[in-house]
Protein backbone atom coordinates (compact mmCIF):
# COMPACT_ATOMS: atom_id res chain seq x y z
CA UNK A 1 0.00 0.00 0.00
CA UNK A 2 1.44 3.12 -1.01
CA UNK A 3 0.55 6.63 0.73
CA UNK A 4 1.23 9.22 -2.59
CA UNK A 5 1.58 12.90 -1.34
CA UNK A 6 -1.65 13.31 0.87
CA UNK A 7 -2.83 16.45 1.87
CA UNK A 8 -5.87 17.11 4.23
CA UNK A 9 -7.28 20.32 5.97
CA UNK A 10 -10.82 21.31 8.23
CA UNK A 11 -10.67 24.66 7.20
CA UNK A 12 -7.84 26.67 8.24
CA UNK A 13 -6.47 23.82 9.79
CA UNK A 14 -3.97 21.67 7.84
CA UNK A 15 -3.66 17.84 9.63
CA UNK A 16 -1.90 16.52 6.50
CA UNK A 17 1.36 17.86 4.75
CA UNK A 18 2.38 16.31 1.35
CA UNK A 19 2.83 13.26 3.49
CA UNK A 20 4.21 9.86 1.22
CA UNK A 21 4.99 6.32 2.48
CA UNK A 22 4.67 2.86 1.73
CA UNK A 23 3.77 0.09 3.87
CA UNK A 24 4.49 -3.43 2.53
CA UNK A 25 2.87 -6.54 3.90
CA UNK A 26 3.83 -6.42 7.60
CA UNK A 27 3.38 -3.79 10.77
CA UNK A 28 3.81 -0.47 9.74
CA UNK A 29 3.38 1.82 13.10
CA UNK A 30 2.25 5.33 12.39
CA UNK A 31 3.86 7.82 15.27
CA UNK A 32 2.30 11.30 16.48
CA UNK A 33 1.43 13.23 18.91
CA UNK A 34 -1.86 13.53 20.04
CA UNK A 35 -4.08 15.24 17.14
CA UNK A 36 -1.12 15.10 14.62
CA UNK A 37 -3.39 13.47 12.09
CA UNK A 38 -3.36 9.37 12.75
CA UNK A 39 -6.58 8.97 13.11
CA UNK A 40 -7.39 11.53 9.67
CA UNK A 41 -5.09 9.57 7.56
CA UNK A 42 -6.69 5.83 9.07
CA UNK A 43 -9.90 7.20 7.75
CA UNK A 44 -8.77 8.50 4.52
CA UNK A 45 -7.17 4.99 3.97
CA UNK A 46 -10.49 3.59 5.47
CA UNK A 47 -12.19 5.48 2.68
CA UNK A 48 -14.42 7.30 5.19
CA UNK A 49 -13.22 10.65 4.29
CA UNK A 50 -11.68 12.25 0.84
CA UNK A 51 -8.42 13.62 1.03
CA UNK A 52 -7.66 17.14 -0.45
CA UNK A 53 -4.98 16.26 -3.12
CA UNK A 54 -3.07 13.24 -3.27
CA UNK A 55 -4.06 9.47 -3.02
CA UNK A 56 -3.58 5.89 -1.64
CA UNK A 57 -2.42 3.04 -3.77
CA UNK A 58 -2.84 -0.38 -3.48
CA UNK A 59 -6.34 -0.91 -1.45
CA UNK A 60 -8.58 -1.43 -4.39
CA UNK A 61 -10.83 -3.78 -4.09
CA UNK A 62 -8.89 -4.93 -0.99
CA UNK A 63 -10.72 -6.17 2.26
CA UNK A 64 -9.91 -4.20 5.32
CA UNK A 65 -10.82 -4.66 8.98
CA UNK A 66 -10.57 -2.06 11.52
CA UNK A 67 -10.27 -1.13 15.39
CA UNK A 68 -11.47 2.40 15.19
CA UNK A 69 -11.20 5.25 17.59
CA UNK A 70 -14.07 4.66 19.31
CA UNK A 71 -14.98 0.69 20.28
CA UNK A 72 -18.07 1.39 17.65
CA UNK A 73 -19.45 -2.18 19.45
CA UNK A 74 -22.94 -3.55 19.39
CA UNK A 75 -23.80 -2.36 22.90
CA UNK A 76 -26.43 -4.38 23.26
CA UNK A 77 -25.06 -7.92 21.94
CA UNK A 78 -22.48 -10.36 23.88
CA UNK A 79 -18.94 -9.99 22.29
CA UNK A 80 -19.59 -13.94 20.20
CA UNK A 81 -22.29 -11.49 18.52
CA UNK A 82 -19.93 -8.44 17.84
CA UNK A 83 -17.37 -10.84 16.38
CA UNK A 84 -19.99 -12.74 14.03
CA UNK A 85 -21.71 -9.55 13.10
CA UNK A 86 -18.95 -8.71 10.65
CA UNK A 87 -18.27 -12.58 9.87
CA UNK A 88 -21.29 -14.59 10.34
CA UNK A 89 -21.45 -18.34 10.98
CA UNK A 90 -18.01 -18.46 12.69
CA UNK A 91 -18.77 -19.09 16.11
CA UNK A 92 -16.25 -21.41 16.65
CA UNK A 93 -13.34 -19.37 15.15
CA UNK A 94 -14.83 -16.06 17.35
CA UNK A 95 -15.02 -18.11 20.43
CA UNK A 96 -11.46 -19.09 19.73
CA UNK A 97 -10.48 -15.75 19.56
CA UNK A 98 -12.36 -14.37 22.19
CA UNK A 99 -10.45 -17.13 24.71
CA UNK A 100 -6.98 -15.99 22.98
CA UNK A 101 -7.92 -12.16 24.45
CA UNK A 102 -8.97 -13.67 27.53
CA UNK A 103 -12.44 -12.26 26.96
CA UNK A 104 -15.72 -13.85 28.66
CA UNK A 105 -17.86 -16.36 26.10
CA UNK A 106 -21.22 -15.94 28.39
CA UNK A 107 -24.34 -14.12 27.06
CA UNK A 108 -23.23 -10.59 28.97
CA UNK A 109 -24.29 -7.64 26.61
CA UNK A 110 -20.84 -5.60 25.97
CA UNK A 111 -22.10 -2.69 27.42
CA UNK A 112 -21.81 -4.21 31.01
CA UNK A 113 -17.59 -4.89 30.00
CA UNK A 114 -14.64 -2.83 31.37
CA UNK A 115 -13.25 0.24 28.79
CA UNK A 116 -10.28 -2.16 28.05
CA UNK A 117 -12.26 -5.36 27.74
CA UNK A 118 -14.53 -3.79 24.91
CA UNK A 119 -10.77 -2.26 23.44
CA UNK A 120 -10.41 -6.36 23.21
CA UNK A 121 -13.60 -6.89 21.58
CA UNK A 122 -13.00 -4.45 18.94
CA UNK A 123 -9.33 -5.95 18.33
CA UNK A 124 -11.00 -9.07 17.85
CA UNK A 125 -13.74 -8.05 15.93
CA UNK A 126 -11.28 -6.79 13.27
CA UNK A 127 -8.88 -9.81 13.66
CA UNK A 128 -11.89 -12.13 13.12
CA UNK A 129 -13.26 -9.95 9.62
CA UNK A 130 -11.86 -11.20 6.10
CA UNK A 131 -9.76 -8.75 5.30
CA UNK A 132 -6.31 -8.31 3.32
CA UNK A 133 -5.17 -5.31 5.42
CA UNK A 134 -5.65 -4.38 9.35
CA UNK A 135 -6.23 -0.71 10.00
CA UNK A 136 -5.57 -0.24 14.02
CA UNK A 137 -6.02 3.50 15.68
CA UNK A 138 -4.82 3.23 18.98
CA UNK A 139 -5.92 -0.23 19.50
CA UNK A 140 -4.15 -1.20 22.85
CA UNK A 141 -5.82 1.96 24.75
CA UNK A 142 -6.82 1.06 28.25
CA UNK A 143 -5.17 -2.72 28.80
CA UNK A 144 -3.49 -3.62 31.48
CA UNK A 145 0.48 -5.44 30.92
CA UNK A 146 -1.40 -8.79 30.91
CA UNK A 147 -3.60 -8.22 28.26
CA UNK A 148 -1.66 -5.74 26.26
CA UNK A 149 0.78 -8.61 25.88
CA UNK A 150 -1.68 -11.02 25.20
CA UNK A 151 -3.44 -8.90 22.03
CA UNK A 152 0.27 -7.95 20.41
CA UNK A 153 0.92 -12.19 20.15
CA UNK A 154 -2.88 -12.68 18.96
CA UNK A 155 -2.15 -9.77 16.40
CA UNK A 156 1.82 -10.76 15.42
CA UNK A 157 0.18 -14.30 14.49
CA UNK A 158 -3.19 -13.31 12.57
CA UNK A 159 -1.66 -10.25 11.07
CA UNK A 160 0.98 -12.50 9.28
CA UNK A 161 1.27 -11.55 5.81
CA UNK A 162 -1.07 -8.37 6.06
CA UNK A 163 -0.39 -5.43 5.36
CA UNK A 164 -1.20 -3.74 9.23
CA UNK A 165 -1.29 0.18 9.76
CA UNK A 166 -1.19 1.01 13.74
CA UNK A 167 -2.00 4.50 14.92
CA UNK A 168 0.25 4.36 18.05
CA UNK A 169 1.77 7.50 20.57
CA UNK A 170 3.35 4.70 22.37
CA UNK A 171 7.09 4.02 20.56
CA UNK A 172 7.04 0.60 22.33
CA UNK A 173 4.29 -0.72 20.52
CA UNK A 174 6.29 -0.38 17.35
CA UNK A 175 9.36 -2.01 18.88
CA UNK A 176 7.64 -4.97 20.17
CA UNK A 177 5.69 -5.70 17.09
CA UNK A 178 9.00 -5.23 14.77
CA UNK A 179 7.14 -2.85 12.97
CA UNK A 180 8.30 -0.18 10.75
CA UNK A 181 8.20 3.52 11.74
CA UNK A 182 6.10 6.25 10.07
CA UNK A 183 6.39 9.43 11.72
CA UNK A 184 4.29 11.78 11.17
CA UNK A 185 5.53 15.26 10.76
CA UNK A 186 4.56 18.20 13.25
CA UNK A 187 2.71 21.22 11.69
CA UNK B 1 -59.87 2.04 41.76
CA UNK B 2 -62.13 0.81 44.07
CA UNK B 3 -62.26 4.27 45.31
CA UNK B 4 -63.50 5.21 41.72
CA UNK B 5 -66.05 2.98 41.88
CA UNK B 6 -67.45 3.80 45.45
CA UNK B 7 -67.35 7.14 43.98
CA UNK B 8 -69.76 5.85 41.08
CA UNK B 9 -71.91 4.37 42.89
CA UNK B 10 -72.50 7.29 45.43
CA UNK B 11 -73.53 9.79 42.61
CA UNK B 12 -75.75 6.80 40.87
CA UNK B 13 -77.66 6.51 44.25
CA UNK B 14 -77.65 10.37 44.48
CA UNK B 15 -79.25 10.62 40.85
CA UNK B 16 -81.35 7.88 42.16
CA UNK B 17 -82.20 7.13 38.63
CA UNK B 18 -80.55 3.86 36.75
CA UNK B 19 -81.89 5.82 33.16
CA UNK B 20 -79.98 8.97 33.40
CA UNK B 21 -76.79 6.90 35.67
CA UNK B 22 -76.61 3.19 36.64
CA UNK B 23 -74.21 2.15 39.25
CA UNK B 24 -71.07 0.32 38.92
CA UNK B 25 -72.93 -2.91 40.03
CA UNK B 26 -75.89 -2.53 37.22
CA UNK B 27 -73.44 -1.89 34.63
CA UNK B 28 -71.68 -4.95 35.57
CA UNK B 29 -74.53 -7.01 35.89
CA UNK B 30 -76.03 -5.83 32.75
CA UNK B 31 -72.66 -7.00 31.00
CA UNK B 32 -72.08 -10.49 32.63
CA UNK B 33 -75.84 -10.87 30.76
CA UNK B 34 -74.74 -9.53 27.75
CA UNK B 35 -71.72 -12.10 27.72
CA UNK B 36 -73.71 -14.54 28.26
CA UNK B 37 -75.18 -13.87 24.85
CA UNK B 38 -74.09 -15.34 21.54
CA UNK B 39 -74.48 -11.52 19.80
CA UNK B 40 -72.50 -10.06 22.04
CA UNK B 41 -69.21 -12.13 21.00
CA UNK B 42 -70.47 -11.66 17.91
CA UNK B 43 -70.25 -8.17 17.24
CA UNK B 44 -66.88 -8.48 19.60
CA UNK B 45 -65.22 -10.48 17.07
CA UNK B 46 -66.77 -8.08 14.16
CA UNK B 47 -65.28 -4.73 15.38
CA UNK B 48 -62.07 -6.43 16.71
CA UNK B 49 -61.94 -7.89 13.17
CA UNK B 50 -62.09 -4.43 11.54
CA UNK B 51 -60.10 -1.99 14.18
CA UNK B 52 -57.26 -4.54 14.88
CA UNK B 53 -57.37 -5.14 11.13
CA UNK B 54 -56.90 -1.18 10.61
CA UNK B 55 -54.29 -1.56 13.03
CA UNK B 56 -51.90 -3.94 11.76
CA UNK B 57 -52.30 -3.07 8.17
CA UNK B 58 -51.08 0.66 9.35
CA UNK B 59 -48.20 -0.83 11.20
CA UNK B 60 -46.93 -2.30 8.00
CA UNK B 61 -47.63 0.47 6.00
CA UNK B 62 -45.94 3.15 8.62
CA UNK B 63 -42.93 0.50 8.84
CA UNK B 64 -42.49 -0.19 5.59
CA UNK B 65 -43.10 3.78 4.88
CA UNK B 66 -40.56 4.93 7.65
CA UNK B 67 -38.23 2.28 6.11
CA UNK B 68 -38.56 4.39 2.35
CA UNK B 69 -38.07 7.45 4.16
CA UNK B 70 -35.24 6.72 6.09
CA UNK B 71 -33.64 5.66 2.93
CA UNK B 72 -34.75 8.14 0.16
CA UNK B 73 -35.36 12.06 1.54
CA UNK B 74 -37.50 12.08 -1.49
CA UNK B 75 -40.20 10.00 -0.20
CA UNK B 76 -39.99 11.55 3.56
CA UNK B 77 -40.46 15.03 2.01
CA UNK B 78 -43.33 13.16 -0.18
CA UNK B 79 -45.07 11.44 2.50
CA UNK B 80 -44.61 14.79 5.26
CA UNK B 81 -48.18 16.48 3.75
CA UNK B 82 -50.06 13.42 4.07
CA UNK B 83 -49.41 12.78 7.31
CA UNK B 84 -49.64 15.43 8.73
CA UNK B 85 -53.27 16.18 7.31
CA UNK B 86 -53.81 12.90 8.30
CA UNK B 87 -52.85 13.92 12.22
CA UNK B 88 -54.78 17.07 11.82
CA UNK B 89 -57.78 16.48 10.33
CA UNK B 90 -60.70 15.70 13.06
CA UNK B 91 -61.83 12.29 13.32
CA UNK B 92 -65.47 13.03 12.81
CA UNK B 93 -64.51 14.37 9.60
CA UNK B 94 -62.66 11.63 8.21
CA UNK B 95 -65.79 9.46 9.38
CA UNK B 96 -68.23 11.64 7.46
CA UNK B 97 -65.81 11.92 4.44
CA UNK B 98 -65.39 8.69 4.22
CA UNK B 99 -68.94 7.38 4.50
CA UNK B 100 -69.50 9.31 1.42
CA UNK B 101 -67.31 6.42 -0.71
CA UNK B 102 -66.80 3.77 1.60
CA UNK B 103 -69.53 1.35 2.94
CA UNK B 104 -70.17 1.46 6.57
CA UNK B 105 -68.73 -2.05 7.15
CA UNK B 106 -65.29 -1.09 6.02
CA UNK B 107 -65.69 1.81 7.88
CA UNK B 108 -63.75 0.73 11.04
CA UNK B 109 -60.96 -0.16 9.05
CA UNK B 110 -60.03 2.82 7.31
CA UNK B 111 -60.68 4.69 10.24
CA UNK B 112 -58.67 2.88 12.53
CA UNK B 113 -55.62 2.75 9.47
CA UNK B 114 -55.94 6.31 9.46
CA UNK B 115 -55.50 7.06 13.26
CA UNK B 116 -52.55 4.21 13.72
CA UNK B 117 -50.58 5.43 10.28
CA UNK B 118 -48.99 8.57 11.46
CA UNK B 119 -48.25 7.30 14.73
CA UNK B 120 -46.15 4.32 13.13
CA UNK B 121 -44.73 6.16 11.05
CA UNK B 122 -43.72 9.13 12.56
CA UNK B 123 -42.17 7.33 15.44
CA UNK B 124 -40.18 4.44 13.22
CA UNK B 125 -38.81 7.32 11.50
CA UNK B 126 -37.55 9.26 14.51
CA UNK B 127 -36.23 5.92 15.60
CA UNK B 128 -34.19 5.00 12.53
CA UNK B 129 -33.18 8.58 12.39
CA UNK B 130 -31.53 7.60 15.76
CA UNK B 131 -29.51 4.76 14.36
CA UNK B 132 -25.81 5.38 15.16
CA UNK B 133 -23.55 6.69 12.46
CA UNK B 134 -20.54 5.46 13.77
CA UNK B 135 -21.91 1.87 13.67
CA UNK B 136 -23.18 2.41 10.16
CA UNK B 137 -19.91 3.75 9.20
CA UNK B 138 -18.24 0.48 11.00
CA UNK B 139 -20.73 -1.73 9.15
CA UNK B 140 -19.53 -0.25 6.09
CA UNK B 141 -16.11 -1.02 6.26
CA UNK B 142 -16.49 -4.44 7.77
CA UNK B 143 -18.99 -4.82 4.16
CA UNK B 144 -21.49 -6.21 6.26
CA UNK B 145 -25.03 -6.97 4.79
CA UNK B 146 -27.61 -4.34 4.66
CA UNK B 147 -29.85 -7.37 6.13
CA UNK B 148 -27.26 -7.83 8.88
CA UNK B 149 -27.15 -4.25 9.30
CA UNK B 150 -31.01 -4.03 9.79
CA UNK B 151 -30.99 -6.34 12.58
CA UNK B 152 -28.75 -5.43 14.65
CA UNK B 153 -28.31 -1.72 14.55
CA UNK B 154 -31.59 -0.73 13.19
CA UNK B 155 -33.70 -2.68 14.83
CA UNK B 156 -32.57 -2.55 18.45
CA UNK B 157 -33.06 1.12 17.97
CA UNK B 158 -35.82 1.97 16.36
CA UNK B 159 -38.44 -0.91 18.81
CA UNK B 160 -38.66 0.58 21.41
CA UNK B 161 -39.72 3.85 19.29
CA UNK B 162 -42.51 1.18 17.34
CA UNK B 163 -43.60 -0.27 20.72
CA UNK B 164 -44.65 3.03 22.05
CA UNK B 165 -46.38 4.44 18.89
CA UNK B 166 -48.48 0.66 19.43
CA UNK B 167 -48.76 1.11 22.86
CA UNK B 168 -50.53 5.01 22.10
CA UNK B 169 -52.16 4.41 18.94
CA UNK B 170 -54.00 1.12 20.22
CA UNK B 171 -55.97 3.04 22.70
CA UNK B 172 -56.64 5.41 19.82
CA UNK B 173 -57.82 2.96 17.12
CA UNK B 174 -60.25 1.70 19.44
CA UNK B 175 -62.01 4.97 20.05
CA UNK B 176 -62.25 6.12 16.96
CA UNK B 177 -62.96 2.66 15.34
CA UNK B 178 -65.81 2.51 17.48
CA UNK B 179 -66.76 6.63 16.88
CA UNK B 180 -67.25 5.21 13.33
CA UNK B 181 -69.26 2.43 13.90
CA UNK B 182 -71.85 4.57 15.57
CA UNK B 183 -71.78 7.06 12.78
CA UNK B 184 -71.70 4.36 10.21
CA UNK B 185 -74.00 1.64 11.96
CA UNK B 186 -72.21 -1.11 10.10
CA UNK B 187 -74.66 -4.02 11.02
CA UNK B 188 -73.66 -5.86 14.01
CA UNK B 189 -70.85 -4.24 15.21
CA UNK B 190 -70.24 -3.03 19.12
CA UNK B 191 -70.48 0.53 17.73
CA UNK B 192 -74.43 -0.05 16.23
CA UNK B 193 -74.99 -2.18 19.77
CA UNK B 194 -73.87 1.14 21.86
CA UNK B 195 -76.13 3.45 19.64
CA UNK B 196 -79.20 1.19 20.34
CA UNK B 197 -78.88 0.78 23.46
CA UNK B 198 -78.89 4.49 23.57
CA UNK B 199 -81.54 5.12 21.28
CA UNK B 200 -83.98 2.94 23.54
CA UNK B 201 -82.38 4.66 27.26
CA UNK B 202 -81.06 1.11 28.05
CA UNK B 203 -78.57 2.95 30.05
CA UNK B 204 -76.80 -0.03 32.13
CA UNK B 205 -76.59 -1.47 28.29
CA UNK B 206 -74.74 1.26 27.16
CA UNK B 207 -72.94 0.90 30.20
CA UNK B 208 -71.36 -2.54 29.90
CA UNK B 209 -70.62 -1.96 25.89
CA UNK B 210 -68.43 0.80 26.88
CA UNK B 211 -67.13 -1.11 29.38
CA UNK B 212 -66.75 -4.29 26.78
CA UNK B 213 -64.53 -1.79 24.73
CA UNK B 214 -62.25 -0.63 27.50
CA UNK B 215 -61.81 -4.40 28.32
CA UNK B 216 -60.95 -5.16 24.67
CA UNK B 217 -58.83 -2.33 23.94
CA UNK B 218 -56.96 -3.03 27.55
CA UNK B 219 -56.46 -6.53 25.91
CA UNK B 220 -55.46 -6.74 23.03
CA UNK B 221 -52.76 -4.17 23.75
CA UNK B 222 -51.93 -6.52 26.19
CA UNK B 223 -51.53 -9.37 24.06
CA UNK B 224 -49.49 -6.76 21.18
CA UNK B 225 -47.01 -5.33 23.72
CA UNK B 226 -46.38 -8.46 25.30
CA UNK B 227 -46.12 -10.70 22.05
CA UNK B 228 -43.74 -7.62 21.15
CA UNK B 229 -41.95 -7.65 23.88
CA UNK B 230 -41.33 -11.85 23.63
CA UNK B 231 -40.16 -10.72 19.71
CA UNK B 232 -37.72 -8.05 20.59
CA UNK B 233 -36.14 -9.71 23.82
CA UNK B 234 -35.31 -13.16 21.39
CA UNK B 235 -33.92 -10.44 18.93
CA UNK B 236 -31.21 -9.02 20.99
CA UNK B 237 -27.87 -10.44 19.30
CA UNK B 238 -26.06 -10.04 16.21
Amino acid sequence: MDVVHLWKAYGDKLVLRDLSFSAPPGVTCIEAPSGGGKTTLLRIILGLEKADRGRVEGLEGARLAAVFQEDRLLLHAAAIENLTFVRAGEEEAAAELLEELGLPLSGQPVAEFSGGMRRRVALARALLAPSDALVLDEPFTGLDTQSRAACLACLRRRGEGKVVLLASHNPQDARELDARVVRLPAI
Amino acid sequence: MFFWLAVWQGFALLVGEELLLPGPIDAAWSLVLLMGSVSFWQAAGYSAARILGGFFLAAAAGVLCAACGCAFRAVRELLQPLVDVMKAVPVASFILLALMCVPSRKLPLLISFLIVFPTVYGNVLEGSGHAEAQLLEMARVFRVPPARQIRSIYLPQVMPYFRSACSLSLGLCWKAGVAAEIIGLPAGSVGERLYTAKIYFETPELFAWTAAVVALSALSERLILGLMDRFSGGMGGA
